[in-house]
Parts: structure tokens; C-alpha cells; sequence
């Protein structure tokens, strides 16, 4: 991207023209993400930089939004010591929130990741029948309009026996919607795709003469699989995991539609308070999930490092 | 077998095999061919079965409850079902017959029996949806008339009111008395059916269907326009850097992919409301005055602004992993050939760089038409998308049929797109990251 000693001075123009351009657009993408860290610990109840926050007057900041996201919801927010910190672990509505984001994403992963590694690793094999076909349908999760998907589940998990019904059977089962195990099923659901693209692409590098190698040594099939294959698309995995995790982490429209009010997420009790009542709460809450996706985002990019290194592929 | 001895991979076979007859076959006798073939469907039995599983669950979880859902575009039995009689009496007339003594009577049967099980509200609303306003002359007539009715049946039922004699409503009527019905797509396009089942569009005012499909095409085509304005030079700077400063630089890019939609969303509300950052910066620059804050939220522009930072990374990742590939001595060769530099962009880099653009052109517009969360949180009522028209008719008025319906419409819509852009790029190109 050096600019050539023999360019014009029309072309060096040019040249930092475009430089401030990209510069402005990495501003554009970064800026709105980062603004909102200094105005959540705003002391006024506003969403601007207030005179004494930009004159650096440490009267003009405060954590107290960052202390209501515990209290927010408590019994008895003026208890000390140990019975404050119980009061917030059991009804504080944002750590409830937290708490149920936490066992829906990692419950609806380990469905998601179990059954796409498995799909893909099928899906990756040379002999695989109608395999087009078949990923176009298992990405289609991810292309469907999510308002679509989720109103589609929405009549399904509340009445989840009805398709029995049309084959002549009555059984009788209970609701889905507004169940732990509804939201999981439908974050799983969600979070499918992002596992068979990630694993796939892991498999498209994996030398398969490896397991023939391994298989000719006398490894059964499970022994091949755990001890080479495994190991091998392990970060593929992980990744797809991850993606999996901040799909439903970060998931709203199935949750509206098919959750109870047991199962307030993170993202749906921000969508409440977005539109009802809106304080500098939420902006402690985004704060906290940047710096969340911060520590994912190294995470991934340490994982494709490490892939690449163990697959032999020097980064470029 | 004069020539097996001069074909050295028969000879192998048959010495392995142990027998010399005409056939290869393997070492336990059986022809090659045939265990060939029957180890190939093993193998393709055996990929198929690690599959199967995930196809099970997307194909319960996900592809028939929508399917179900559609369903519902075409199939509401909410009069027909409560209402047999005049259901039954629609069904021997011909269209246009004006209703007889046999049909006031069964109409008078039917709404006495749909009063007294408690269902003429679920007529009234499937009577509704043709022709606003007539639930509660369903509603109020059934209090009226619960617990019987006496003959004759036309003059006390106009008397009850006298809506009741209006050849629209019994050509509403006629229309809902089969549970299967086309009329909720013709009201997703803006038509209707007048008294005679003619279809005509419905009144200037009341369009609002195909303004909002055009709305959501339009927008996501601009907003698809912008990531690739604004993702362009990015991903080319990305692309031409050496690897440790791109790297770094491609963190800016990843980190917006990898925050939270709402985080995101509610990022651009604090900036772009009226007593917002930028609203502050621009009265401090003195570029507006302080009474003239401008609105830029809660209405298009914010749809804009907001989706195009949203899906931008969706645009930069595919761009980029293609002008990675291309190899930069083409442009040198062009100018070293005397072309400007504009000339050996446009014609030697920029069509080399079209199936990335194509790609990401794709997913972002595929991405852009269904989206739901940030335009109801910062559209307003003119940045509304057809998304939130399909919410509004989910959890507002109630109309599922109707939701089905524009849900259908989208999909078919959304499914299209899909099989262009597998056509294009193949869904197993898509890289995340």
C-alpha cells in the first residue's frame, strides 16, 4: 500500500485522501461502540456528556448505574453484607437475567455443536449424498428472516403435538413456549448454522489420508476419530461453539415470542428497558457486554491462530 | 482372458483373489464390481447417517413449524367452522344469489349455537379482517340473541341492526364460509373483493402493504448500497497492508461483528438523539443552531444509519477474503502498459474483485429485508420494515393469517435471494470472521 516514489502529486493527493477516508470509516465503526463506555458512568440520569464530564470534574462520574444493575429488582436493597449479596443473587432482575442467558447459551451450544460437528463431519465426507441440498437447509437458519423463524416457533412450542394430530394421533403433551427447554431448543436451532460453517471450512483443510494413515496402524474408527481427527478440528469446533454461544447470547425475537417471564435474558430485559424505561442502566449493561465481546473476539482469534499453526498453514 | 496376463492390475486381483476364472473378484470370491458398489453406499450410508440427526431436529425445530405457519396464510376456519349451516347454504348457491328465507334461517341457527358455545367472537374477528368494524356486530347480536330466537328470522335480525342486510357483509361471508381462502394475500397486496368477489384495490389511504414492501426494498437496497461504498476501500486497505498491520486494523472491523445487535442499536440512540452526541457536536461546531437539533432518529434516516453499521462487517469480511486473491502484478502490468491509474482499476482490479462484492452484496441485502430488532427500536413509524408489520399483526391486532400471509410473501422473497446466492457463491463458501 506504499505509495511509489514516482507517483504524482495528483496520485499522492489521491493517496491520503483515501487513507483519511478509510480512517473516517474505522471511526464510523468504532466510535458509536466505544462512546457508550465514558457516558455509562455518567452521575446524571442523561445520555449526553454533561458540562462537568467534559471538564473532568470527578463530581460529573459515578458507578451508581453500574450499582443499580444489582439492585435493580431487590427486595431490600439497604441490607449489608452477606444479605445483600444473597437478595441480588435471587432476585436482582438483571443478575436473573444474566443468570438465564448464561444456561440458555451454553445449553443450546452443547445441542448446537454436538449435532452440527457430527453434521459436518458427515457433510465434509467425498461420498455424502445430496449434500447441497442438505447445507442449503441446514444453513437456512441462519437467511430465514428471524421474525419469520420466530413466529413459525411460536405456534409450534405452543402447541407442540399439534403436527401429531394431523396423522391421526391425539396425544397429549405439554407447552414448549414459555419453558427453559423451548428457548433452548430454538436458541440451538439458531446457532446450528454458525457450527456447520465453521466446522466445514476447518474440514475442508483436514487431510483425510491422516485417518487412513491412522486406520491402517490399527486404530478403530472411535480411536481414529478422538485421538486424530478430534484434535485436529478441535479449534473448528470451539469457534463454531463461540458463535453458537453469542447467537443466542445476543438473541432477541425468539425469546419474545416464545419465552415466559421465567426466562428474561440479558438481551430481552435490555429490549424492556430500551423501550419502557430508559436509563444509563442499559449503558452499563452495553459497557459490560463490549468488554464481553472483547474477550470473545481475542478468544476466536487466538483459536484460528492456533488452527492454522497446528494444521501447518503459516499465516500469511 | 488372452490378455488378463498383459493387464498388470487383473493379474494382482485375480493372484489376490486366488481363482482363476473371468471375473475380478475379491478375495473372498465375490465380483469386485459389486463390492464396490455395495462399499460405496456404505460409505455414502455411513456420511448420510452423521447427518441425519441435525436434519431430524432443523426439520422439526425449524422447517415445519414454519411450514405450519404458512399455513395459516391460506387456511382459517374461524367462520366456517362455527358457522355450518350458512357455511353449508353458501356452499349450494351460486355466487351473487341473494340470501333467501333458508339463509336468514340458518344464519339466525348459526349465531343463536356460536352465541351459546361462546365462539361468535372468533366469527366476528375472521369477518373483520375482510371488512373492519363488523366484530361488533357479530358481538353485540349474539348478546342479543343467546338463548334462542324466534321466526321471522330476516325482520329481527335487521331489526337487531340492520347491517345485517348489507350484500357486502354476505359477500364477506360467502368468501369465509370455505376455510381455505386467498383473500389474506390479495389484503397483503392491497386488494379486496367488492359485494360481487370482484377484486379492486382498496382505498389511496388504506395501502399501507405495498408501500412497506417497496419501503423494505428500497432501504435495504440503499443501506446495501452504503456497506459497499463504506466497505470498499476498507476491505481493499485490508487486503493491499502487510499482515501484522492489517491484522490489527481487521480487530476494528471484527469488534462491531462480534458486539451485541442491541448494544449496537442503543449505541446509535444515544448518538443520534436530539439531545444526543452528535446533535451537541454539531450546535458546538456551530453548524446548526442550538434550536434547530435535527431529528435522526426515529424515523428512516435512523434505519439507515444504524443498519448500515450493523451489516457493514457482513459486506468488509467477503470483499476482503477475495481481494486477498488477487494477485497485485495484474494492476503493475496495467500501468506499465500505460494505463492511469483509474483505468487499471477499473478494468483489471475492480472485476476481479466482483464475486466478493457479489457475496456480500447478497448477504446483506438478504440480512437487511428481514430485519425486525433495529428498526422497531429506532425507525420510528417511517423507518418501519415489513418485519415489524408481521410483529404488529403477531402480538397487536391479532391477525395471524394476515401475519402468515406477509411472512409468506418475505420468505418466498428472502428464499429466492438465497438460491442466487448459492447459485452465486454456494452457501459452503460462507466464512464468518
Amino acid at each position: 500500500m506504499a505509495l511509489p516514489s514516482y507517483a504524482s502529486p495528483l496520485e499522492r493527493v489521491w493517496h491520503y485522501a483515501y487513507l483519511a477516508g478509510c480512517a473516517a470509516i474505522f471511526f464510523f465503526l468504532i466510535a458509536p461502540i466505544v462512546v457508550i463506555i465514558p457516558l455509562s458512568f455518567n452521575a446524571e440520569p442523561y445520555f449526553t456528556f454533561t458540562d462537568r464530564m467534559l471538564e473532568f470534574d470527578p463530581e460529573g462520574y459515578s458507578t451508581r448505574w453500574y450499582s443499580s444493575l444489582l439492585t435493580f429488582g431487590m427486595q431490600d436493597p439497604e441490607a449489608t453484607g452477606w444479605a445483600f449479596w444473597s437478595d441480588a443473587w435471587a432476585n436482582a432482575n438483571w443478575v436473573k437475567a444474566a443468570k438465564n442467558s448464561i444456561i440458555i447459551g451454553v445449553c443450546s451450544t452443547i445441542v448446537a455443536t454436538g449435532l452440527g460437528t457430527l453434521a459436518a463431519l458427515g457433510l465434509s465426507r467425498p461420498e455424502m449424498p445430496y449434500r447441497r441440498a442438505i447445507m442449503a437447509i441446514l444453513i437456512s437458519p441462519m437467511i430465514v428472516p428471524l421474525i419469520i423463524t420466530a413466529t413459525g416457533m411460536f405456534f409450534f412450542y405452543s402447541n407442540p403435538c399439534e403436527l401429531l394430530t394431523l396423522v391421526g394421533l391425539d396425544p397429549q403433551c405439554g407447552r414448549l413456549a414459555g419453558s427453559y427447554l423451548g428457548v433452548i431448543l430454538a436458541h440451538a436451532t439458531l446457532g446450528i448454522p454458525f457450527v456447520i460453517i465453521t466446522v466445514t471450512a476447518t474440514l475442508v483443510g483436514f487431510d483425510q489420508s491422516l485417518n487412513r494413515a491412522a486406520a491402517s496402524l490399527g486404530a478403530n474408527p472411535r480411536t481414529t476419530f478422538f485421538k486424530v481427527t478430534m484434535p485436529l478440528i478441535l479449534p473448528g469446533v470451539v469457534s463454531g461453539a463461540l458463535f453458537a454461544f453469542v447467537t443466542s447470547f445476543d438473541e432477541v425475537v425468539a425469546v419474545l415470542f416464545i419465552a415466559g417471564p421465567d426466562q428474561q435474558t440479558i438481551p430481552r430485559q435490555m429490549w424492556n428497558g430500551i423501550r419502557e424505561q430508559i436509563s444509563p442502566a442499559i449503558l452499563a449493561v452495553a459497557t459490560l457486554l463490549v468488554i464481553f465481546s472483547i474477550a470473545l473476539l481475542t478468544t476466536v482469534e487466538l483459536l484460528r491462530r492456533r488452527s492454522e499453526r497446528i494444521r501447518g498453514v503459516t499465516p500469511r | 482372458m488372452a490378455n488378463a496376463a498383459l493387464d498388470p492390475h487383473a493379474a494382482i486381483a485375480t493372484t489376490a483373489s486366488g481363482v482363476g476364472s473371468g471375473l475380478l473378484t475379491t478375495e473372498d470370491g465375490k465380483p469386485l464390481a459389486r463390492a464396490l458398489v455395495r462399499s460405496q453406499r456404505r460409505a455414502r450410508k455411513r456420511a448420510f447417517l452423521l447427518v441425519l440427526p441435525l436434519l431430524v431436529f432443523i426439520l422439526v425445530t425449524f422447517v415445519v413449524p414454519i411450514g405450519q405457519m404458512l399455513t395459516r396464510s391460506f387456511h382459517n376456519d374461524g367462520f366456517s367452522a362455527n358457522m355450518p349451516q350458512v357455511s353449508a347454504w353458501f356452499a349450494e348457491t351460486e355466487r351473487g344469489t341473494p340470501p333467501d328465507e333458508a339463509a336468514w334461517t340458518a344464519l339466525a341457527t348459526d349465531l343463536v349455537a356460536s352465541a351459546d358455545a361462546r365462539s361468535i367472537g372468533v366469527v366476528g374477528t375472521r369477518i373483520n379482517y375482510d371488512m373492519p368494524g363488523t366484530r361488533s356486530l357479530f358481538t353485540s347480536t349474539g348478546r342479543q340473541v343467546r338463548g334462542g330466537m324466534e321466526p321471522p328470522y330476516q325482520a329481527n335480525l335487521l331489526e337487531i341492526n340492520e347491517d345485517w342486510g348489507d350484500p357486502r357483509l354476505w359477500s364477506v361471508m360467502r368468501e369465509a364460509s370455505t376455510p381455505l381462502t386467498a383473500n389474506f394475500y390479495l389484503a397483503s397486496m392491497d386488494r379486496t373483493r367488492d359485494e360481487t368477489g370482484a377484486i379492486q384495490q382498496v382505498e389511496e389511504q388504506q395501502r399501507i402493504y405495498a408501500t412497506l414492501f417497496w419501503r423494505t426494498f428500497w432501504l435495504s437496497a440503499v443501506i446495501t448500497a452504503l456497506t459497499f461504498i463504506l466497505g470498499f476501500p476498507i476491505a481493499h486497505l485490508l487486503a493491499t497492508l502487510p499482515m501484522r498491520r492489517s491484522n490489527l486494523l481487521m480487530i476494528l472491523v471484527l469488534l462491531p461483528f462480534w458486539t451485541s445487535l442491541l448494544v449496537r442499536t442503543t449505541s446509535w440512540m444515544v448518538l443520534l438523539q436530539q439531545q444526543g452526541v452528535v446533535n451537541d457536536i454539531l450546535v458546538w461546531l456551530g453548524v446548526i443552531g442550538g434550536s434547530q437539533r435535527l431529528q435522526m432518529i426515529y424515523n428512516q434516516t435512523g434505519t439507515i444509519i444504524a443498519m448500515t453499521h450493523i451489516l457493514l462487517p457482513f459486506m468488509i469480511l467477503p470483499l476482503y477474503s477475495v481481494m486477498r486473491t488477487i494477485n497485485p502484478t495484474y494492476v503493475r502490468a496495467a500501468r506499465s502498459l500505460g494505463a492511469t491509474s483509474w483505468t487499471a482499476f477499473r478494468r483489471v482490479y475492480f472485476p476481479q474483485t466482483l464475486p466478493g462484492l457479489g457475496a456480500g452484496a447478497m448477504l446483506v441485502f438478504i440480512l437487511a429485508v428481514g430485519y425486525y430488532i433495529t428498526p422497531a427500536l429506532v425507525g420510528g413509524s417511517s423507518g418501519m420494515l415489513i418485519s415489524n408489520m408481521i410483529a404488529q399483526h403477531m402480538t397487536g391486532t391479532l391477525n395471524w393469517s394476515m401475519a402468515a400471509a406477509l411472512a409468506a410473501l418475505l420468505l418466498g422473497a428472502v428464499l429466492v435471494l438465497y438460491w442466487v446466492y448459492d447459485r452465486l457463491v454456494g452457501v459452503d463458501n460462507l466464512k464468518l470472521g
